[in-house]
């Protein structure tokens, strides 16, 4: 399952023009608000008619300004996550649930039982939208969107409208639809930490051209990506397992590179986990250091070196079969040597990686 | 009971029952269409088609009456068509009186209803439609029953304007006992004779009866379709 995006559209004082494609798995476009996002995403589930371009999913036109083609809403199938949830007031929770599944062609969908399971709304079928918090609102709609049976799901920020604690709340059940679920995801984001947990392919948008794009991991740890993402949010996603809970508090983790300590991680010994660890809180030594509060303490090999327009330089660094990101200052990487090739211990300060951070992979 | 209305009286107030009944029921899908189409469409012609829903509502009633007239009588290019190719005949019947107070009721009902339909988020219809129902669908699954509560108030508010409806009516089918003689018509026709007032007087009980029974019957509905939509 692909889907191919090729658009132009303008509006006054801006012109959308963007062509990528978004392989199976969960394609994140990324970008500030105003590059373009819900543009695109609207153009995919046919609520705004392009300009010109081509939208094709799996060699199905949707759209084809060429062709003359341009597929009713209704007859794509695909389903649409909508920021404000936008659940049907007159109906109960299982209504609206339900409701995709009059429309929808028979066939093996999602069954009722797994989505409700996989959401944890059980308890809510009985109740109306305006009986419901917004973390549970979120939740049924994503359940709504993936009953109609579509070929893809569009998210457009489904977590925008809630504050921290809810949005922790919603991560988790949509690592599981990533996870066990075999329906392709496009979802448009501003926040790259809910990026890196759950993207497998960026598409990174600003005013309204693609700026990148690229798998996640090669992404999320390729220095010439930093500026297109953000300096301050850059960081590279490690594969690990959680070996155990320790006595302190403290969860014993398995990278390619070595064990890692965080902070309690919320989930079972045995789990497959994607930690994102920020560029600016990993430190680079060049030997290893001792006497030192730093629990992590990774060997590394330098990869890239980029240094910026500015007094700050990215590093990249091949640790096992990952890679990290490195945000140091230029004098440091000069005064160390540091080239590619070069030996170095990458130290990660256990605290510095949040419980956001560390999300579920399948 | 019997000799505080004649039957005379009865057959007025049955009669405008029946018309203003008849006059709310084939009205009402008309109106919502209208109502629909002038909410969510932008077209050439559209003040046009409001002007001339409203009409009635800023003409004086008698010049209403005279147009069905001239349009709908007997030899009105509309009621010719209409009696010779379904024997259909408006003018001095009852049927006549239920069109002129269909038509009086329209601006109304459609006000109510459009009004209903604008408050509907039509972000609503759009997540219907990314579900897989066609425009009809969304309409009948997403829009109607939301706007429920304002069908009902034109309803009621147009069952009302038809049960008064007096000028238009009188004109074009005029005030015939048992055929044509509403309600009004008849306290009209009382007020008209000496020592006639008591009569009036009964009549004019009857119709502050229906009226309070209607505007009763139309909170408790309303509010049990609120609260059926509103859930919680």
């Amino acid at each position: 399952m692909t889907l191919d995006v090729r658009l132009r559209h303008a509006f006054a004082g801006f012109t959308l023009d963007v062509a990528f494609t978004a392989p199976a798995g969960v394609t994140a476009l990324f970008g500030r608000s105003g590059s373009g996002k819900t543009t695109v995403i609207n153009a995919v589930a046919g609520l705004l008619r392009p300009d010109a371009g081509r939208i094709a999913s799996d060699g199905r036109v949707l759209f084809d300004s060429a062709g003359g083609v341009n597929v009713a809403v209704h007859r794509r199938r695909l389903g649409y996550v909508f920021q404000d949830a936008r659940l049907f007031p007159h109906l109960t929770v299982r209504q609206n649930l339900l409701y995709g599944r009059w429309f929808a062609p028979r066939g093996p969908g999602e069954p009722l039982e797994r989505v409700l399971d996989l959401l944890g709304i059980e308890p809510l079928l009985a109740r109306r939208p305006g009986a419901l918090s917004g973390g549970e609102r979120s939740r049924v709609a994503i359940g709504r969107a993936l009953l109609s049976n579509p070929a893809m799901l569009l998210l457009d920020e489904p977590m925008a409208a809630l504050d921290e604690a809810r949005k922790a709340e919603i991560l988790p059940y949509l690592e599981r639809l990533r996870d066990e679920t075999q329906v392709p995801i496009l979802f448009v984001s501003h926040a790259i930490a809910e990026v890196a947990r759950l993207a497998t392919t960026i598409v990174v948008l600003e005013a309204g051209h693609v700026l990148r794009a690229g798998p996640a991991q090669e992404m999320l740890s390729d220095p010439a990506a930093v500026p297109a993402l953000g300096i301050r949010e850059a960081g590279s996603v490690l594969a690990a397992r959680l070996v155990r809970h320790e006595a302190d508090g403290l969860s014993r983790l398995e990278t390619s590179a070595g064990p890692l300590w965080l902070p309690h991680v919320a989930a079972d010994p045995g789990a497959m986990l994607r930690v994102r660890i920020a560029a600016q809180d990993v430190m680079l030594a060049l030997t290893r250091p001792e006497g030192i509060s730093a629990l992590n303490i990774l060997p590394a090999t330098v990869t890239v070196v980029r240094l910026g327009e500015g007094p700050g330089a990215v590093v990249q660094l091949r640790a096992g079969t990952d890679f990290l990101l490195a945000r140091v200052t230029r004098r440091s990487a000069e005064a160390m040597g540091l080239a590619v090739g070069g030996r170095v211990f990458a130290v990660i300060k256990s605290v510095a990686v949040a419980q956001s951070d560390v999300g579920g992979a399948g | 009971m019997t000799d505080w209305l004649t039957p005379e009286d009865w057959r007025a107030v049955a009669l405008s029952l029946r018309v203003s009944f008849w006059a709310t029921v084939v009205s009402l899908p008309v109106g919502i269409a209208v109502a629909y189409v002038l909410a969510r469409y932008r077209f050439w012609g559209r003040q046009l088609l409001n002007g001339l829903v409203h009409l009635p509502l800023i003409l004086p009633p008698v010049v209403t009456g005279y147009l069905l007239l001239l349009t709908f009588g007997r030899k009105g290019a509309v009621g010719a068509f209409l009696d010779q190719a379904f024997g259909l005949v408006f003018a001095f019947r009852w049927t006549g009186a239920a069109l002129a107070a269909a038509v009086m009721a329209f601006p109304l009902m459609v006000r109510a209803i459009r009004m209903a339909i604008e408050a509907v988020d039509p972000r609503l219809e759009a997540a219907a439609g990314t579900l897989g129902a066609s425009r009809p669908w969304v309409f009948v699954t997403v829009t109607l029953p939301l706007i429920l509560p304002g069908i009902v108030a034109g309803a009621i508010l147009g069952f009302a304007k038809a049960m008064g409806e007096f000028g238009a009516t009188i004109t074009f089918v005029a005030n015939i006992p048992g055929q044509t003689q509403t309600l009004p018509s008849a306290i009209y026709a009382y007020l008209q004779v000496p020592g006639g007032d008591a009569a009036a007087f009964r009549l004019v009980l009857v119709a502050i009866a229906i009226a309070m029974l209607a505007l009763l019957l139309s909170e408790w509905v309303g509010r049990s379709v609120a609260r059926r939509i509103a859930g919680a």
